[in-house]
């Protein structure tokens, strides 16, 4: 009885990806159109395109500077979010002028970052990644940290928690269902700006691969790279979702309970 | 259960536990003023049980907020072990109302409990001593690595009361603590606090708007009047220490107890203040 | 150090009169520091220029043609993509979305495509269609389908199962049933997707107008910005910015009024 059940979720989860690439490949087998390839040939073209070498020139850079730009993203938007979002002044004098940032669309710093930087070199990147992660992780955590429950608060409060208990264990633990909101979002961002501010300059990373690789019309290398992306991608946030289950499983249980009643 | 030693009430000479001068709450704010506690006296001696009860809007919330150095008062001043309290002191522990929401949903019930022992400085073997300790008393042994949304209400407010208890405060302030919990739990809960009242020797100030609870558990009833409140009456609640639900309760005295708060309670609803009240 | 809040702190989300002010004045303050800063040489001038000249160098524009044309093709490439991919992402998540065999066949793909970047397509689109606006067409439908399809398949699957069994006992046909129960529970989430979409939308217009020269502010932007012109790229990055601030407004203010408009979902509304 398990058995088959599990059986028949493994077949509903794979059966739609199977029957797409097989579909992909079968339509695109006697293709002539020079931009589509077949899957066949993109495949083949894999192996040659992403050597070891390759791996450590591009991807691990495109990896290590959103590693970076994401990290820097997330101890100043957390940091900063905190401060603000306990302040009720602070919070009204600066969230006018923090939502005219978050409205501005990322892509565009990356201009203005050139304008000090350049776009080459690895720290118009990481800034660049770290300036389009921050905003949404800061104003979740703003958020957040506005949204703490009161009762929480005054028990805190009344068992005279010492100040980094107190930021610890209610402000962060609290708003961490928030700042996960919005670093999920930061982290789609994130891809986003890598991959742009590799565009830009074209000297290495993966979005530079992809571009130089169009340039030169070698479009199954294209392709290799643009379905490279796609998985890094989804492995991201893959990553993200393992890693937020693991740490709100309290958060998930407490609306579970709540829904319950 | 109570052994013939137990201090039945604080005695006249003992130092009071917690002294409350003239106490005076007003809320400024767009331009009017509401005062919602006028001049409040009252002493509690170290040992006691002490229940306030008034009518819903007495600002009950309010005083309790004063007391625990939640709020800040307007007037007049709160001592707690002969300290003036100015922010929430260190002798003092609060079960909120809201079980819930007072609980940390991310840590688990031995945890909770832990967490304030752990900032009052003590170490890791004196706090798991005193945890299991609390833990067993509130009968949620089995429960300590539980999470507290795993638990009933009733257990979630047990648990708010380990902690409370496991602190050892010199006054335990409770808000309306079985407010939102079902009759038989609160029932429970009632002879709970009676017995860890027996077995800690905790001085306990209870907040409630229900007169029988008031009087099922109170060795003195401090009864409020309606908004801005001052005190009705100081009731003395002289049933025998030993209480159960179902003898307690059907006691002629227990009725007439009942019987005269409930109506200090009807003519604070009707605006009644004591005569010479002082302003 | 005991004081970790003010006390008497209750949320209060509606803007009061003081809040309103603080905000402004904020807004004030750092405009006058970054007039400031640059002119007393804290920041470098030639990398900040101080706001007056940015907003002088703003007003400009807004004499200028080429400026507003600008702002329309911007506008006009979002508004086409959101369209397409708001008219998709309803269909296909209401389909997908009330035919549990669909549902169950097709999440894992639909979790395996949505993280994918869609920027990851630049390459393609610019072989296919160069500079054109179905370059950017391209990438904003395939970002803003996937948070408009996510939400319309949350909110199908929150129809209230007894009132759903209600409808199907008293026999209504499937477009009664989708009409009068499915579509208004689902509105809200539809309207949570659409303000994701837009906030979306735009940042691949300006992606695509940036990096691949599909006309727009953005492609003003990066052409500003590598002729040297400093003051009018902080000037173009305010005018995105101010439409970014717009459409949010926009979509917030749409949302609220569609919402209002149904006495179904008043309830969700309200909560």
């Amino acid at each position: 009885m398990r058995l088959t059940s599990i059986g028949r979720q493994l077949l509903m989860t794979i059966a739609l990806p199977v029957i797409l690439l097989a579909l992909w490949w079968v339509v695109s087998a006697d293709n002539t159109s020079p931009f589509w390839p077949s899957l066949q040939k993109i495949l083949q073209a894999f192996p040659d395109t992403w050597t070891s070498d390759r791996v450590m020139e591009d991807i691990v850079p495109s990896l290590a500077r959103l590693a970076l730009g994401y990290a820097l993203a997330l101890l100043v938007g957390v940091g900063l979010g905190t401060v603000i979002g306990l302040s009720r002044p602070v919070r009204a004098f600066l969230e006018p002028a923090l939502e005219f940032l978050r409205a501005i669309p990322p892509p565009v710093i990356i201009p203005v970052i050139a304008l000090f930087v350049g776009y080459s070199g690895w720290t118009s990147k990481i800034i660049a990644i770290a300036l389009g992660c921050l905003w949404p992780i800061l104003l979740n955590t703003v958020e957040g940290v506005r949204g703490l429950d009161e009762v929480l608060v005054d028990t805190a409060r009344s068992y005279r928690f010492r100040r980094p208990t107190y930021l610890y264990q209610v402000v962060l633990r609290g708003s961490s269902p928030q700042v996960a909101t919005g670093a999920r979002q930061a982290l789609s961002i994130g891809v986003i700006m890598m991959v742009i501010s590799e565009l830009f300059a074209a000297d290495n990373g993966l979005g530079a691969a992809i571009v130089q690789a169009q340039r030169a019309f070698a479009i199954p290398e294209m392709w290799t790279g643009i379905i490279l992306l796609g998985v890094i991608g989804f492995l991201l946030s893959l990553i993200f979702r393992l890693a937020e289950w693991r740490a709100l499983a309290w958060y998930r249980g407490l609306r579970r309970s709540e829904r319950g009643t | 259960m109570a052994g013939a030693g137990t201090p039945r009430r604080g005695s006249d000479d003992a130092t009071p536990a917690l002294d409350v001068r003239g106490l005076r709450k007003t809320y400024t704010g767009h331009g009017q003023d509401v005062e919602a506690v006028r001049n409040l006296t009252f002493t509690i001696r170290s040992g006691e049980l002490v229940c306030i009860v008034g009518p819903s809007g007495a600002g009950k919330t309010t005083l309790l907020r004063c007391i625990s150095g939640l709020l800040s008062v307007t007037g007049g001043e709160v001592i707690l072990d002969g300290q003036k309290v100015t922010g929430p002191p260190p002798g003092m522990a609060v079960v909120f109302q809201e079980y819930g929401r007072s609980l940390f949903p991310w840590l688990t019930v031995r945890q909770n409990v832990e967490l304030p022992l752990k900032e009052k400085g003590l170490k890791k073997a004196e706090r798991a001593e005193k945890v299991a300790t609390a833990l067993e008393a509130v009968g949620l042994t089995d429960s300590a690595d539980a999470h507290p949304w795993q638990l009933s209400g009733g257990m979630q407010q047990r648990v708010a009361i380990a902690r409370a208890v496991a602190y050892e405060p010199s006054v335990l302030l409770m808000d309306e603590p079985f407010a939102a919990v079902d009759a038989q739990t609160r029932a429970d809960l009632e002879d709970l606090v009676r017995d860890l009242w027996h077995r800690f020797k905790v001085t306990v100030l209870f907040v409630t708007h229900d007169i029988d609870e008031a009087v099922y558990l109170g060795e003195r009833v401090l009864v409020l009047s309606h908004r801005p409140t001052v005190i009705l009456e100081d009731v003395d609640i002289d049933l025998p220490d030993e209480r159960s639900q179902l003898e307690t309760r059907s006691t002629p005295r227990f009725a007439e107890l009942r019987h005269h708060v409930y109506e200090l309670i009807q003519a604070a609803k009707q605006g009644f203040r004591p005569e010479n009240e002082p302003v | 150090m005991t004081t970790v809040a003010t006390a008497p702190e209750r949320r209060r989300r509606r803007l009061s009169g003081s809040t309103a002010a603080l905000g402004i004045l904020g807004l004030f303050t750092i405009g006058a520091l970054l007039e400031v800063l640059p002119r007393i040489g804290v920041l470098n001038r030639r990398f900040f220029p101080p706001s007056s000249e940015i907003l002088t160098t703003l007003i400009e524009q807004l004499g200028e043609g080429a400026f507003w044309t600008a702002v329309s093709d911007t506008l006009r490439g979002w508004a086409i993509g959101l369209t397409i991919a708001m008219v998709l992402g309803i269909a296909v998540g209401v389909i997908i979305g009330s035919v549990p065999f669909l549902r169950d066949v097709t999440s894992s793909t639909i979790e395996f495509l949505r993280p994918i970047p869609s920027v990851a397509l630049i390459p393609l689109v610019v072989l296919l269609y160069g500079t054109k606006l179905q370059s950017a067409l391209i990438l904003i439908v395939y970002a803003a389908f996937w948070q408009v399809l996510v939400q319309v398949l949350y909110g199908v699957a929150d129809v209230d199962p007894v009132v759903r069994d209600t409808a199907r006992s008293y026999r209504f046909s499937r477009w009664t049933q989708l009409r009068q129960v499915v579509w208004p529970t689902a509105l809200p989430y539809v309207m949570t997707g659409f303000r994701l979409a837009a906030a979306v939308a735009l940042i691949l217009q300006v992606t695509a107008e940036l990096v691949i020269g599909v006309p727009g502010l953005g492609r003003n932007l990066g052409v500003a910005q590598s002729s040297g012109a400093v003051s009018l790229t902080y000037a173009l990055v305010v005018a995105v910015g101010i439409i970014g601030i717009a459409i949010n407004l926009f979509a917030r203010a749409l949302e609220r009024r569609i919402l209002n408009w149904h006495p179904s979902v008043r309830r969700d509304v309200a909560r």
